[in-house]
Formats: C-alpha cells, structure tokens, sequence
C-alpha cells in the first residue's frame, strides 16, 4: 500500500488555482522532495496532504485513506512543520511541547526526551519570545515529531537553522532507522543540491502545475534551476 | 473530550496568567464605567431598572472586550492549525473556549458587582444576593456561549475588533432583556421582590437554544 | 435553467399585487379608530412576516450550504437573507410611518414588532460587512452560512423576547390579525400572498441575474483564454464556480 497516492489534485482559493493536475505515488519510508518557485503551490500541497486543506477535484489518499472522508483517520499519524512554528510564544517550550502532547495522547517523558534531543534543556523553562529563531525553529521540529508520525511534512526545515542545529535535528526527521517502522517523508526545498540528495521522488511545480516528476536517481541539478527560471 | 478540554483549558488559564491581557482590562473596564455614568447621569445613587440597566450594559461592554481578545492569539500564533492536527474532538475548542471566557467573566463579576454595590447602588447589594447571583450566572453562560461563536467568527476576518463587537450586540439583546428584567426587582429600593421566573426561564432557554447551535456549527469555523 | 418560469412567476405577482392593492383601498372597510391610515397595516404585517420567514429561510438553506459544501445553497442563503434585509427596512419605514400617523412620534418602543425589527435589522445588516471582510471565497461562504443559522435562530428566539418585554399601551392592531372580521381578513391574506409573491420574484430575478453573469464569464474566459484579464474584485456576494474552462471539474459544484 503506498504511503501517498494523488491523482489529479486541484485546489483553488477563490479563482486563483494554486494546485492544478498534481499527480504522484510515493511508497511508504520513501522521499518526496518538492521544487519551484514561491508561490508554485508547496505550501498548498502540504496543507492538503496534512489534511488542513480541502482538496477540490482530483483524489487523494495518505497512509491508505481518501480525503476529505477519511481524513479524521489521519489524525496524529501526520505532522506538519510549516512556516510558523504553531507554538504559543508567550508559553514556555516545555509547556508548549507538554500542550501538544497532551493533545496527541503522548506521555510527558518524550516531552523530555525531546528537549533533550534538540538542546533544548536548558532554556525550556523561559517563554519562547525570549529565544531566538533557531531556536524556536528547534522546538517547532520537537512538535513536529513529538507523536511520532508515519508521515512526515517539511515545508524549508532547515530555515533559521545553523549547521550545528541543521545536525542535530536530522535525525528526528530524518529517514527512519528502524525497518518495521517507516517514516515515509515530503519535504519542500529551494536547496537543489541539498534537497535532490535526500530525495527519492522529486517534484517540480509551477504555477500550480507540475513541471517536473521523476525517480531522484534521474534528476540533474539544472533540471531543478530550471524551474525557478 | 474532557481531557481535550482539560489540556486546552489548561493553556488558556496559563496563557492568561502570563499575559494578563483580558481580565484585569476588563475589570478596570467596568469600574471606570461606572465612574462614567455617575457623571454622564448626574447621580450618586441608583436603583431598580436603572441599577440593572447599568450594571448589565457596563458588564456587556467589558465582556465584549474580553471577546475581541479571545481567539487572537491562537489566530495569530498558528494555534488553529496545531489543534486541527491532533486527533481530537473539534468542539472541545469550542467548549475550553467558552469556559474559559465564563471565568473571565465570573472575575470580572467578583470586581465590578461590588464595586458598583459600593459606587453607585442605592440599596444594599447583600439582600440581592444570592438570587442576583443565579441571574448573573445564567446571563454569563449565555454570553460566553455567543461570545465564544462571535470571537471565532470575526477573529480571521480583517475588520475583526469592529465586527465582533457589531456582531455580538444585537445577539446579546435577549441576554440584556432577561438580565436587566430579572435584576431590576432585586436591586429595587426599599421593598425588594425577588425576580421573575419569566425572565429567568428566557434567559435559559437563550443559554440552551444558542448553546445547542454553537457546539454543533463550531466545528465549521475552524476548517481553513 | 434558471430563468425559466421567471416571467410566468412575475406576471402573476404583478397580478396578484394589483389585486391586493384593489381590496386594500376599494375593499376593505375603514377603520374605525385610525381611519384611512390603518390601510398601512395591509402592508407592513405582510412584509414583516415574508421578512421574518426569509431570514429563518436563509438560516435554512445555509445549513444546507455546511452539510453539502456546494456553492449555490450559500447563494441561495446569501439571495434570502439579501432581499428579507430589503423587506425589513421596508418594515421598519411602513412602522415608523403608521407610528407617526397614529401617535406622533416616529418612532414608539411599545410595539414588538417594530422593536424586534430594529435588532433584527442590526444584526443583519452586519451579514454583508461579514462576508466582505473574508477574502476567501469558500471560507466566506462557510462563516456566512455559520452566521446565518445563527441569525435564524434568534430571530424568533428575539421576537419572543422583545414581545415579553414590552408593555402594551394601546391595543395592537398591527399585530392582532387572528380576529380580524371578515373582509378585513381576506384583504390582508391577499396582502401577504402578493408580498410573498413579491419576494419569491426578486429572490429569482437575483438568482438568475447573478448566474447568467457567471455562466458569462465563463463564457468569456473559454474565447479569450485561460488567464482572465481582470480579477474579480473582492466582493461580499458569493460567485458561483469559478474557472476553468474546458477541465472537467468534479468537486467545486457548479451550482445549476
């Protein structure tokens, strides 16, 4: 069963089509990168994928359930790390990350678990205003996979990031050690080098239109350039 | 649910606790108003239908302060979008929410109701009590339960300070009526009668009537 | 698809309303106490119903709207609620004017229906400002459908309680149309049938008028092009399917 099946997705916002005749398969523990320009349509794609967004035509099934009918059964196997951090910024990062995992039914040790893995620790008593992008940014990731998703959403992961940082997370979100348990992943980049290293399956959109879709393994860098020409 | 709402109610409480942003504005609020009206009426002392005429509208305005501020900070910090991911019940937002709201109320009720016994009220505020309080508390569910629904309405609206409260009034209409009807008596000078079931069962049908209508509708406010 | 019957619907309103008028000022005995200024009555009762059914209507069809998703139940919704806020101000004009002639002031506080009609005139009159203030056309949709059931709910939830709430100086010929002698009664069931009519008519007239403007430009994106020159300026009212030209499209409901 894959883990992503889209067929002909549409989704517009008023009349402006922000996603038109995106198709793609990716198999479970596989990864998706997605390519273009601002505004192409990578944030929509994910927002629908997460089941935050509506799709209008076409069909869409994530972890072997159809959207929008089945998407309440997506529900906590999914996790987003978006633009925003999706935190509270006058709360603390522990109370934030205990926030979420009490929604997600997680226990408070990996709460802990996770502080510690991000390096955290230290600061995660003091409201998230006083800390820096990075490490907000930080924190966002520990959200991220706080539950322990099968499926995994980044849309610039490595945004506000520094190298040292960039390490640090790679193995929360980065591709799953364990065989049994798959961490099938879509990642939005505007790092050809860096992002066609990691991808199985890239995707190339523009205008909401899908320019590009191939095997990582047949993709050239400039085939990349070229979709932000 | 209950531990959804448990964990939501949780936030807000700490939320509202580090920032103080709702309840302390609208307890202030409410004592400046009174200040006000002794001056815009030109009296030391009020009672009956003026009594409660004023202590209703003043404790509307500060409610609907403390409405506008409601969803801000989820709308603003991506708070919706979080909540959306979990596998949770949606309308335990709803629920948290408007708890939350009917204890913002329920302080600023413990600051206005005595300072306006003190300020401006005629007859003694102990021989109101505790009916006064069962009127206020009924008026209060009803305004947290439209509150709640008015605050998710308007909060990603761009207009959203101007069309919560424009929003909020006229649908607070039943509350004032039921509220300044059923306090009027209790806060008479002299021979004070209790209040009149008639408004009291109007202000619970209001409560349940809206109640209903909010926790079923909640849910389509949240989608993107 | 939509036009049709509107013409067949507008002759008998026309016809309707002429005959309503005829029993109105030819028919109907005057009254004794108010004299020909009661007539007024024949207009305002009627109007006030159709306006308070059209909003609980607009409520109705808005929960159609949530549980379908497609467009043109919000454009229904939107359509009612539109034309019923019309009626009400002409509610609140013929109240103020009956009012004036009966008791001199333009306005009076102890006739429920004139009351209710001004909160429910307030609230409703936020309903456009609500819609233009949401960008996004699904969304407003959506928020406009969740006040609009809303809103029909407290409309009678309103009336009840603005008509416990008021004292009763006079007696209310305005509202009291159940014992009305005979004549009197039919000139006022042909008032509220021809006000009914009147309604229906507009509410179609707009339907139709707002669709073929969209099946228009449609039309015109097909012939010039797939990028349309102009967007649509934000708006408060809703559009029916937007785009795309020759894509079959499956789930946006193109409202027909």
């Amino acid at each position: 069963m894959a883990a992503l099946e889209v067929e002909g997705l549409a989704r517009h916002f008023g009349e402006r089509e922000a996603l038109d005749g995106v198709s793609l398969t990716l198999a479970a523990g596989e990864t998706l990168v997605v390519f273009g320009p601002n505004g192409a349509g990578k944030t929509t794609l994910l927002r629908v994928l997460a089941t935050l967004l509506r799709p209008h035509a076409g069909s869409v099934s994530v972890l072997g359930r159809r959207l929008p009918e089945e998407a309440w059964a997506l529900r906590g196997r999914v996790g987003l790390l978006g633009h925003e951090p999706l935190l509270y910024r006058e709360l603390t990062a522990r109370e934030n990350l205990c926030f979420h995992a009490r929604l997600h039914r997680v226990a408070q040790e990996r709460v802990e678990e996770l502080l510690d893995a991000v390096a955290i620790s230290t600061r995660a008593g003091e409201p998230l205003r006083t800390l820096s992008r990075g490490m907000v940014q930080r924190v966002a990731v520990a959200r991220a996979v706080l539950h322990d998703p099968e499926l995994l959403l980044l849309d610039e992961p490595h945004s506000n990031l520094d190298p040292a940082a960039i390490e640090l997370v790679a193995p929360l979100i980065g591709r799953s050690s364990d065989p049994a348990r798959p961490r099938t992943r879509v990642i939005c980049s505007h790092d050809p080098g860096g992002g066609l290293a990691e991808a199985d399956v890239v995707l190339g959109l523009r205008g909401g239109r899908p320019a590009l879709l191939a095997a990582a393994a047949d993709v050239q860098e400039r085939q990349i350039a070229e979709l932000y020409r | 649910m209950r531990g959804t709402v448990g964990a939501l109610l949780r936030k807000e409480l700490l939320v509202e606790l580090r920032t103080l942003e709702s309840v302390p504005g609208m307890s202030l609020f409410a004592v400046t108003t009174f200040v006000i009206f002794h001056f815009a009426l030109n009296r030391n002392s009020v009672d009956g239908d003026l009594a409660a005429g004023i202590l209703w509208v003043t404790l509307l305005f500060a409610a609907i302060l403390g409405v506008n501020r409601l969803f801000v900070a989820d709308a603003d910090q991506g708070g919706f979008d979080a909540f959306l991911l979990a596998p949770v019940d949606r309308t335990a937002m709803f629920v948290a929410k408007a708890l939350t709201l009917l204890a913002f109320l329920v302080v600023l009720e413990i600051v206005a109701v005595p300072a306006f016994g003190l300020l401006l009220l005629g007859p003694s505020l102990g021989a109101a009590m505790p009916e006064l309080l069962l009127v206020l508390a009924l008026g209060d569910v009803g305004i947290a339960v439209i509150g709640t629904m008015v605050a998710a309405l308007a909060v990603r609206t761009r207009a959203r300070d101007l069309l919560g409260p424009l929003l909020a009034l006229p649908l607070f209409v039943p509350i004032v009526i039921g509220g300044a009807r059923a306090s009027a008596p209790l806060l008479a000078l002299g021979h004070q009668t209790a209040a009149s079931g008639r408004w009291l069962a109007t202000l619970g049908l209001y409560d349940l009537l809206f109640g209903l209508i909010a926790y079923a509708l909640f849910d389509y406010l949240l989608e993107d | 698809m939509y036009g049709k019957g509107l013409r067949a619907l507008s002759i008998s309103t026309a016809a309707v309303m002429a005959l309503a008028l005829g029993l109105v000022f030819f028919y109907a005995p005057l009254e004794a106490e108010q004299g020909f200024l009661q007539k007024i009555f024949y207009v305002h009762v009627p109007l006030a119903i159709v306006s308070l059914c059209g909003f609980v209507l607009g409520g109705l069809l808005a929960i159609q709207h949530l549980r379908t998703r497609e467009p043109r139940w919000d454009m229904r919704s939107y359509v009612a609620i539109h034309i019923s806020l019309v009626f009400a101000v002409a509610t609140l004009i013929t109240g103020s004017i009956w009012a004036k002639g009966s008791w001199g002031h333009w306005w009076v506080w102890n006739e429920p229906t004139l009351v209710s009609f001004l909160i429910v005139f307030l609230l409703y009159a936020t309903y456009q400002p609500l819609r233009f203030a949401i960008e996004d056309p699904e969304r407003q949709a959506r928020y406009a459908s969740v006040f609009a059931v809303t809103a029909g709910a407290f409309v009678p939830m309103n009336f009840i309680a603005v008509r416990l709430s008021t004292a009763y100086l006079h007696p209310r010929v305005l509202g009291s149309a159940s014992n009305l002698p005979g004549s009197m009664r039919l000139t006022f069931i042909v008032s509220l049938i021809a006000i009914a009519l009147l309604y229906a008519t507009l509410c179609k007239y707009e339907l139709t008028a707002k669709h073929t403007r969209a099946q228009l430009r449609a039309l015109r994106r097909r012939l010039i092009g797939d990028q349309p020159q102009a967007r649509r300026p934000r708006s408060a009212a809703p559009a029916l399917a937007p785009s795309p030209p020759a894509r079959a499209r499956t789930a946006a409901g193109t409202g027909a």
